[in-house]
């Protein structure tokens, strides 16, 4: 399978008061043309801002070092045109639906303005062709919601909006950061289930941000964990819950509590986690890390294959398959 | 719950409690009862009326009908005394969800929890101090931390420092109204085990309010689950995520992602709420 797109070595630092600071190191991954892209962490993990390098969303003076290619374009090298083209093909959808859209101005305003700026469609054509796009993600009546305001509208049907809105420029990749995260449970299947049929029927390829590594491993092909602005590890999103590579994957998967039975003790991960900037030299994770040996500080951790997965750990052969095993507090 | 034993057991006591907002039903009619070192869940979506009974319960809202006991003494009716109201409060506290929002920027945990101390009891400088360090140790906060303004620590510290304030009462019963929601996991993990530590050792119960059915099964035996208002199915927490009885709660049950999991429509449902969508 050819990769749709690629992100080879990249980092990202931010202009900040102090300097700039580094949200995201030496990162690589792939997407393939319809694949879905799982990609973990906590806060601070560099997640997001890996979306927005992506989509080239990035605040002013963010300073990226590597490449991002998309389907055969340099993607950090776009502007004027070519750059707002880009944008049409890589779509995001973010976390609160309510801080992206106008409040004061109707949902087809918001929905058709892009098209008659950038397409030059007329006000029907774009009407009509927004109200196919809720039709799409499962909303009745198109034509009223259009008419309507956003604060008429639940967050989950907010949120089917945003995603009908992101089709519009029939994207080939949909970035969505924590697009599910603000609402209910019930909502969330229902918005997952949107997200999933559209990947089948337009062959949209899918980067799929969250925290919740059960909700990634049950939506995506692969997942890949983040860490402090790394890559950590990339694997068959199956795979990562019976056999991670990574410590921190280990972890991860241990510390959250399990719906089916009651832990004596969670395993909880001692400290907190870090963002790029604030990581100690050699292996990030060491300081929290249960497995971790002098050579581990010493060094940056080169990343390898393992078991057709990519892993940032230099035990990672030696550890694998005991890694769900020992408790550590 | 109901099939606990009565009164002289029971610390916290519900009875048909019931509130409306104008014309919308916000909790229909809740009973429950809650026995000392025992957990209660309250399950549901957002509208599903289970913070506003946490609310009732510690009096920020008043209830249009229904009582609710607390360690013997009625709180169904506004405290019309001060000290009728500090009472209330050492039996009953909350820790809220958004850490960020919840605490004063301009109070280190320190102060906070001295505060709490010097309002309920009357304990010297020395024994406030010697509490506070107490506490402290018990959320897992080291002296540097405890001494932080808020905008120095991180959110699941934070959350630390609001339980370690709410436990400063020496309370009956703790409400955590989706306390551990915005953690990250492996924060979460961390809250969580803190919790379970001061249940076992100061015999405390707890109310936990929550959409995260994960969370519940870990720290609760009993679990009520709310929809729109209405109590929809209670029991053991084990026997209701088991082997859930009632279409909502079997619907709640469904959409939690897992392996082998894969998302369903459940638009039918949806579509009844008034809520969901307005017209």
């Amino acid at each position: 399978m050819s990769s749709l797109l690629e992100v080879r070595d990249l980092t990202v630092r931010l202009r900040m008061d102090a300097g700039p600071r580094e949200v995201i190191t030496d990162s690589s991954f792939d997407i393939a043309a319809g694949e879905s892209l799982g990609l973990v962490g906590e806060s601070g993990s560099g997640k997001s801002m890996t979306a927005r390098a992506i989509a080239r969303l990035l605040p002013d003076g963010a300073q990226c070092t590597g490449s991002v290619t998309f389907d055969g374009t340099d993607v950090l090298a776009l502007s004027g045109d070519d750059l707002r083209r880009h944008r049409a093909l890589v779509a995001v959808v973010f976390q609160d639906p309510r801080a992206h859209i106008n409040p004061v101005r109707r949902i087809d305003d918001f929905m058709t303005e892009s098209l008659r700026i950038l397409e030059d469609v007329s006000r029907n054509e774009a009407r009509r062709r927004a109200a196919d796009a809720l039709a799409e993600v499962g909303i009745d009546d198109p034509a009223k919601r259009l008419r309507q305001f956003p604060h008429q509208l639940s967050g989950g049907m907010l949120q089917r909006v945003m995603i009908a809105t992101a089709l519009l420029s029939k994207p080939r990749l949909l970035l969505a950061d924590e697009c599910t995260t603000a609402l209910d449970v019930t909502t969330q299947a229902e918005v997952m289930a949107i997200l999933d049929d559209l990947r089948r029927t337009l062959d949209l390829a899918m980067l799929f941000i969250t925290h919740d590594l059960e909700l990634a491993g049950a939506v995506c092909d692969r997942t890949c964990v983040m860490y402090a602005g790394q890559v950590v590890e990339t694997r068959s999103a199956r795979l990562l819950h019976q056999d991670p590579l990574h410590p921190y994957s280990a972890a991860l998967v241990q510390a959250r509590p399990d719906i089916a039975s009651t832990a004596e003790r969670l395993i909880a991960i001692p400290g907190r986690p870090l963002s790029a900037f604030e990581a100690p030299a050699g292996c990030r994770f060491a300081p929290r890390c249960p497995h971790v040996q002098d050579e581990c500080r010493a060094q940056d951790q080169p990343v390898s294959d393992l078991d057709g997965g990519q892993v940032r750990c230099r035990r990672a052969v030696e550890l694998r398959g005991s890694l769900l095993d020992g408790a550590h507090v | 719950m109901s099939e606990q034993p009565a009164a002289a057991e029971t610390v916290l006591s519900v009875r048909n409690l019931r509130k409306v907002f104008g014309s919308l039903v916000a909790v229909a009619d809740m009973t429950f009862d809650l026995v000392p070192g025992r957990s209660l869940a309250i399950v549901g979506e957002s509208g599903s009326g289970k913070t506003t009974v946490a609310r009732m319960i510690v009096g920020l809202e008043k209830p249009t009908s229904g009582t609710i006991v607390a360690c013997g003494r009625d709180r169904s009716r506004p405290a019309r005394r001060g000290a009728e109201r500090k009472l209330r409060g050492r039996e009953v506290q909350i820790v809220f969800q958004d850490p960020y929002s919840s605490l004063d920027p301009r109070q280190s945990g320190a102060d906070l929890v001295d505060e709490v101390l010097r309002v309920h009891h009357d304990h010297d400088a020395q024994t406030r101090k010697r509490i506070v360090g107490e506490l402290a140790e018990v959320v897992g906060l080291d002296r540097r931390q405890m001494h932080a303004l808020p905008k120095a620590l991180s959110g699941g510290q934070r959350q630390r420092v609001a339980i370690a304030r709410a436990l400063a009462t020496d309370p009956r019963v703790l409400i955590l109204d989706e306390s551990v929601a915005a953690l990250d996991v492996s924060i979460q993990a961390q809250v969580l085990n803190v919790l379970a530590d001061i249940r076992d050792e100061r015999g405390i119960s707890y109310i936990l309010i929550s959409h995260d059915l994960a969370v519940v099964r870990q720290l609760t035996e009993d679990a009520i689950v709310m929809q729109r208002g209405l109590v929809v199915e209670r029991g053991l927490t084990a026997d209701v995520l088991d082997h859930p009885q009632h279409p909502y709660t079997q619907m709640l049950r469904a959409s939690v992602p897992g392996p082998g999991w894969k998302p369903q429509r459940t638009r039918g449902l949806l579509a009844a709420d008034p809520r969901a969508a307005t017209a």
